[in-house]
C-alpha cells in the first residue's frame, strides 16, 4: 500500500536556527504513527510543513500522494489538523468555530459533530476566550474528528485533556483507524503512544533517530531482570549482553539485578538456571526508558 | 486612592524598565515624529511667510469658519506672529498624535497584557495591585515629557519666546497625558485591548468635534471648546496673551480618570471587563461559512462603531457649511483667496471635508488590513489554511471586506456631511453629491490599504509601515497649502488626486490610475503571501 505520508531528507531553517535537518518520516495508510521527540526537536515544524504552512528548504514531502505546498487546498479536503496550541476566535463560540472550520474544509457532518460534542462533553455555546485549556483543545478535536478525511494530523492533541477525555480520545482514534484513516500523532504522553500507535518515530534536533514498530524499538533496549539465587552467579558478569550487574546480599538470600540485551536473553536465562533461581522478575523496557535513552544527551554513554 | 499602600505598588520600577525596554523603538519614533513635525513647521513657516504682511494674508484665510473648524479658536489673528500661527494651525495636529501615542501605550501595557494572559503570569509574581497601571502611566509621563521638551526645544530653535514655547510643549504633553488617563478608564471597561483603544480614540474624535463646533461658534471658542482636552493648549493663548491655568484642566482630567481607573481595576477580576461574558449560539449562522463571512464577523462590531462615529462626526461638520456660505456672501474676496485654483469656496469646503473623512477612512482601511496580521499571529490563519481554503481566497476575503467597508464608510461620511449641509442653506441634492464625491476617494483609500496588504504579504511584521503612508497623506493633506510645498511632494499622497466637489469635475484618469495601483498592490500582497511561511507566535 502507498504511504499516507512520506518525508525524506527534509530541511527547514528559520534564519540561523536549523529546525529540521534531514528528517525522514513515513506513515503507512491506515496506521497510527507516533511522532516523538524532546521539546524543540522539530515536531510542530514538520507538521506545519506537511500542511503547507511552512515551505521546506529542501527534501521530498508527499502527503496522500500530493505535494503539501503546491496542492495545499485540494489536499486539505482530505486531512484534518489539530494544532498543539489551540487559539480560538475570542468572539466566536466553540460551536461556531467548529462549524466554520468544518465548512471551510467542505462537507460538514452535523450528526457526527453532535455525537462528538456529546462524547467529549463539550458545551458549544461558550465564547472562545472563556473556554478552559482542555475545552479549547476539545473544540479543535471535535472539528477534526468530525471530518470525513483520510489523514489526521494531530500535534499534541491531548496535552490538556483529563484522563476520562483521554480515554474518549483513544476510542476515537481507534475508530478512525478502523475506518481506514491514517493518523500522525505527535505526543509527549507515552502511555497514549504505547496504546495507540503502530509505529513510532523519535526525532532529535530535526532528525529521526529511531523509527519502527514498538516491538522493534523495544528490541533495541534491555530488559531488567531481578532474581533471588542460591549461589553466587560468578560467571554471569562475564557473559556477553549482561550489563549493570548489582548484588544485594543484605537479605538472607542473594538477590541480583541486571540488564540484558534483547538478543542475548535466551543464553543468559539458560545460564541463570544454574545458580538456583528462587524468584525471577523480568521487566520489559518501558517506553519511558526507551525515550529517556533516546532523548538524553548521553546516547553514546548509555551503551557502555 | 488614599488607600493605595506601598505594597500595592511593589515592582512598579521593574515594570517601568521592562515597558521602556519593550517600547524602545516605538516610543522614540512617536516622540521623534511629533518633535520633527514641530521642527519642520518652525523652520519652514518663516521662509514661506517671511513678512508680517504675508502672515496677515494667511490670518485672513484662517478667519473663515471652515479653517477655524480644522485649526483652532484663532487667537492672535490680528497680529499673526509665527508663534500665534503655530499655535493656531499646528498644535492641534501635534496634540492628536500625542494623544494617540498615549492611548496605544496605555492599552498596550495594561489591557492587552491581560487579554493575552501575560498579566496573569506577571501578577502571580510579587507585583502590587496597582503596579501595572502605575508603570504604564509612568511610561506615559516619560513619553509625554519627551514630547513636551522636544516640541518646546524645536520652537526655541526658531527664536520664539521661551516661556510661551514651553507652555505649548507642556500643553501638548499634558493633552497626551489626559488621554492616557482616559485610556486607563476605557481599559477597565472592556476585555479587549482593541475595543479599549477604540473607545479612547472615539474620545479623541469627540474632543475634536466639540472644539471644532465651539471654535467656529465664537471667536476664542465657547463652552463646547472648553469641554475638549484638545482645546486647552490653544486656550492658554501662548504667544498672544499667555495664561497657564487652562493647562491645569488636563492635569485635573488625568487625576480624575486615574482615580476612577484605579478604583475599578481592583474591584474586577484580572482579565475581566465590565460586562460578564455571555453564552452564544451553539451552531454557526449560515453566513459564517467562508473566509469572507469570518472577516465580516470579526470586524462587524468595529465597522458599526466607525460608521456611527463618522456619521455623528460628519453631520455637525457639514452643518458648518452655512457659515462658509455666509462668509463668502459677506466677503466675495474671501472666496478668491480661499482657493488658488479658482474652485468655488463652498465646493472647496466640501472637498476639504471629503478629504478629511477620506483620511479617517484610510486609517480604518489600514487597521482593517492589519487584522490579517493579528489573525496570523494568533494562529487563526493557520487553523483556517489547514482547511481547504486557498491562501489567495483568504487574503482577498479580508482585503475585499476592507474595500467594501471603506466604500460604505466613505458614503456614510458623505451623507453625514450632506445632511448637515442640507439642514441649513444647501439644497437636498447636496446629500447625494457629497455621498458620491466622498466615495470618489475610494481609490485613494484602497492604495493605502494596498500598501498595507502588500507589506503584509511580504512580511506581517512590516505591515504596520503602511501607517507612514497615512501619516504622510494627513500631514501633507492638511499642511501642504500652509507650508507652500512643491506640488510633487503633495502629489505623492494618494489623496491629492481627488476633488470631491463639484462631482462633474471628478478627475477620471487619476482615479483609474489609483485604482490600478491599488489592484496591483493587492496582487503583490496576495502573491507574496502565497509564497511565504505562515508565522505563528
Ligand atoms: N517561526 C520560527 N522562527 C524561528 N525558529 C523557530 C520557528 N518555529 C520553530 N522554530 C525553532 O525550530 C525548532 C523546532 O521547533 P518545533 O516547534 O518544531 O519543536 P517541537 O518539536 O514541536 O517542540 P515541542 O515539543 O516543544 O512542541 C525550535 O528550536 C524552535 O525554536
Ligand atoms: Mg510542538
Amino acid at each position: 500500500m502507498p504511504a499516507a505520508l512520506e518525508i525524506s531528507q527534509l530541511h527547514k531553517s528559520f534564519g540561523q536556527v536549523k529546525a529540521l535537518d534531514g528528517l525522514d518520516l513515513s506513515v503507512p495508510t491506515g496506521q497510527v504513527a507516533g511522532f516523538l521527540g524532546p521539546n524543540g526537536a522539530g515536531k510542530s515544524t514538520t507538521i506545519r510543513v506537511l500542511l503547507g504552512l511552512l515551505r521546506a528548504d529542501s527534501g521530498d514531502v508527499s502527503v496522500l500522494g500530493k505535494h503539501p505546498w503546491i496542492d495545499a487546498v485540494a489536499l486539505h479536503r482530505r486531512l484534518a489538523y489539530v494544532p498543539g496550541d489551540v487559539s480560538l476566535w475570542p468572539n466566536l463560540t466553540g460551536g461556531e468555530a467548529i462549524d466554520l472550520l468544518s465548512r471551510l474544509r467542505g462537507g460538514p457532518d452535523k450528526a457526527r459533530k453532535n455525537e462528538l460534542l456529546e462524547r467529549f462533553e463539550l458545551d458549544p455555546t461558550k465564547k472562545g476566550r472563556t473556554y478552559s485549556k482542555g475545552n479549547r483543545q476539545k473544540v479543535a478535536l471535535v472539528a477534526a474528528l468530525a471530518a470525513d478525511v483520510e489523514l489526521l494530523v494531530l500535534d499534541e492533541p491531548t496535552s490538556g485533556l483529563d484522563p476520562l477525555m483521554e480515554t474518549v480520545f483513544q476510542d476515537c482514534i481507534g475508530e478512525a483507524k478502523k475506518a481506514g484513516r491514517a493518523v500522525l500523532l505527535s505526543s509527549h504522553i507515552l502511555a497514549e503512544v504505547e496504546k495507540l500507535c503502530d509505529t513510532v518515530t523519535i526525532i532529535r534536533n530535526g532528525r529521526a533517530v529511531q523509527s519502527g514498530t514498538l516491538a522493534e524499538l523495544r528490541h533495541l533496549t534491555r530488559t531488567t531482570i531481578t532474581a533471588t539465587l542460591d549461589h553466587q552467579p560468578a560467571a554471569l558478569a562475564a557473559l556477553g549482553g549482561v550489563h549493570d550487574l548489582r548484588y544485594d546480599d543484605s537479605q538472607a538470600t542473594l538477590a541480583v539485578t541486571f540488564d540484558v540485551d534483547a538478543d542475548e536473553m535466551p543464553a543468559v536465562i539458560r545460564q541463570l538456571g544454574q545458580f538456583g533461581v528462587r524468584t525471577l522478575h523480568s521487566a520489559p523496557p518501558s517506553l519511558e526508558q526507551l525515550f529517556l535513552r533516546q532523548y538524553g544527551d548521553d546516547l553514546v554513554g548509555a551503551d557502555s | 486612592m488614599n488607600s493605595v499602600m506601598n505594597e500595592d505598588l511593589t515592582a512598579t520600577g521593574t515594570l517601568v524598565r521592562f515597558a521602556l525596554r519593550r517600547d524602545r523603538v516605538k516610543l522614540p519614533i512617536w516622540i521623534g515624529a511629533i518633535g520633527l513635525g514641530m521642527l519642520y513647521a518652525v523652520s519652514a513657516l518663516p521662509t514661506v511667510y517671511s513678512t508680517p504682511a504675508e502672515r496677515q494674508v494667511r490670518a485672513g484665510l484662517m478667519d473663515s469658519p471652515a479653517a477655524k473648524m480644522m485649526s483652532g479658536p484663532g487667537y492672535g489673528l490680528d497680529n499673526y506672529t509665527l508663534g500665534a500661527m503655530i499655535t493656531n494651525e499646528m498644535v492641534l495636529y501635534l496634540a492628536i498624535p500625542a494623544a494617540m501615542m498615549s492611548i496605544f501605550l496605555i492599552t498596550r501595557h495594561t489591557r492587552a497584557e491581560e487579554e493575552t494572559g501575560r498579566a496573569e503570569l506577571i501578577r502571580s509574581t510579587v507585583v502590587g495591585r496597582y503596579a501595572a497601571t502605575t508603570a504604564a502611566l509612568i511610561v506615559a509621563v516619560i513619553a509625554n515629557t519627551g514630547v513636551a521638551l522636544l516640541t518646546a526645544l524645536a520652537m526655541l530653535s526658531g527664536d520664539l519666546p521661551a516661556t510661551d514655547s514651553f507652555a505649548v510643549g507642556a500643553g501638548i504633553g499634558l493633552t497626551g497625558l489626559s488621554f492616557a488617563g482616559i485610556a486607563v478608564v476605557t481599559s477597565q471597561l472592556t476585555e479587549h485591548s482593541r475595543a479599549a483603544s477604540s473607545l479612547a480614540m472615539a474620545a479623541v474624535g469627540a474632543a475634536f468635534l466639540l472644539r471644532a463646533i465651539g471654535d467656529v461658534s465664537r471667536p476664542g471658542g465657547n463652552l463646547l471648546s472648553w469641554l475638549s482636552p484638545l482645546a486647552w493648549t490653544q486656550q492658554a493663548r501662548p504667544f498672544v496673551d499667555l495664561r497657564w491655568w487652562p493647562l491645569l484642566l488636563s492635569v485635573a482630567v488625568l487625576v480624575v480618570t486615574v482615580a476612577i481607573g484605579y478604583a475599578v481595576s481592583v474591584r474586577r477580576d484580572v482579565g475581566a471587563g465590565l460586562l460578564p461574558p455571555r453564552l452564544g449560539r451553539a451552531e454557526a449562522a449560515p453566513s459564517l461559512s467562508t473566509p469572507f463571512g469570518l472577516a465580516v464577523r470579526q470586524q462587524r462590531a468595529g465597522l458599526i462603531g466607525w460608521a456611527i462615529g463618522l456619521f455623528v462626526f460628519a453631520v455637525p461638520m457639514g452643518s458648518l457649511s452655512d457659515s462658509v456660505i455666509d462668509a463668502v456672501a459677506d466677503n466675495p474676496q474671501l472666496g478668491e483667496v480661499f482657493t488658488a485654483n479658482g474652485q468655488d469656496p463652498v465646493d472647496a469646503f466640501y472637498s476639504t471635508m471629503a478629504l478629511f473623512f477620506a483620511l479617517l477612512v484610510g486609517a480604518f482601511a489600514v487597521i482593517s488590513v492589519l487584522r490579517l496580521r493579528s489573525e496570523e499571529r494568533t494562529g487563526h490563519t493557520e487553523a483556517a489554511l489547514a482547511t481547504s481554503v486557498a491562501r489567495r481566497h483568504w487574503f482577498f476575503a479580508w482585503v475585499g471586506f476592507t474595500t467594501l467597508a471603506s466604500a460604505a464608510l466613505l458614503m456614510i461620511s458623505g451623507v453625514g456631511v450632506g445632511l448637515g449641509a442640507a439642514s441649513g442653506a444647501a439644497g437636498p441634492s447636496t446629500i447625494a453629491e457629497l455621498a458620491f464625491g466622498t466615495l470618489a476617494f475610494l481609490p485613494a483609500v484602497m492604495v493605502v490599504a494596498g500598501v498595507a496588504a502588500a507589506l503584509f504579504g511580504v512580511r506581517p511584521s512590516v505591515s504596520a509601515l503602511a501607517w507612514i503612508v497615512v501619516g504622510y497623506a494627513v500631514f501633507f493633506g492638511m499642511f501642504g497649502a500652509l507650508l507652500d510645498l512643491p506640488d510633487w511632494i503633495k502629489d505623492l499622497s494618494p489623496f491629492a488626486h481627488t476633488t470631491a466637489a463639484p462631482l462633474a469635475d471628478l478627475p477620471v484618469v487619476p482615479l483609474l490610475v489609483l485604482t490600478g495601483l491599488a489592484a496591483g498592490l493587492a496582487l503583490v500582497g496576495s502573491t507574496t503571501f502565497r509564497h511565504r511561511d505562515i508565522e505563528t507566535t
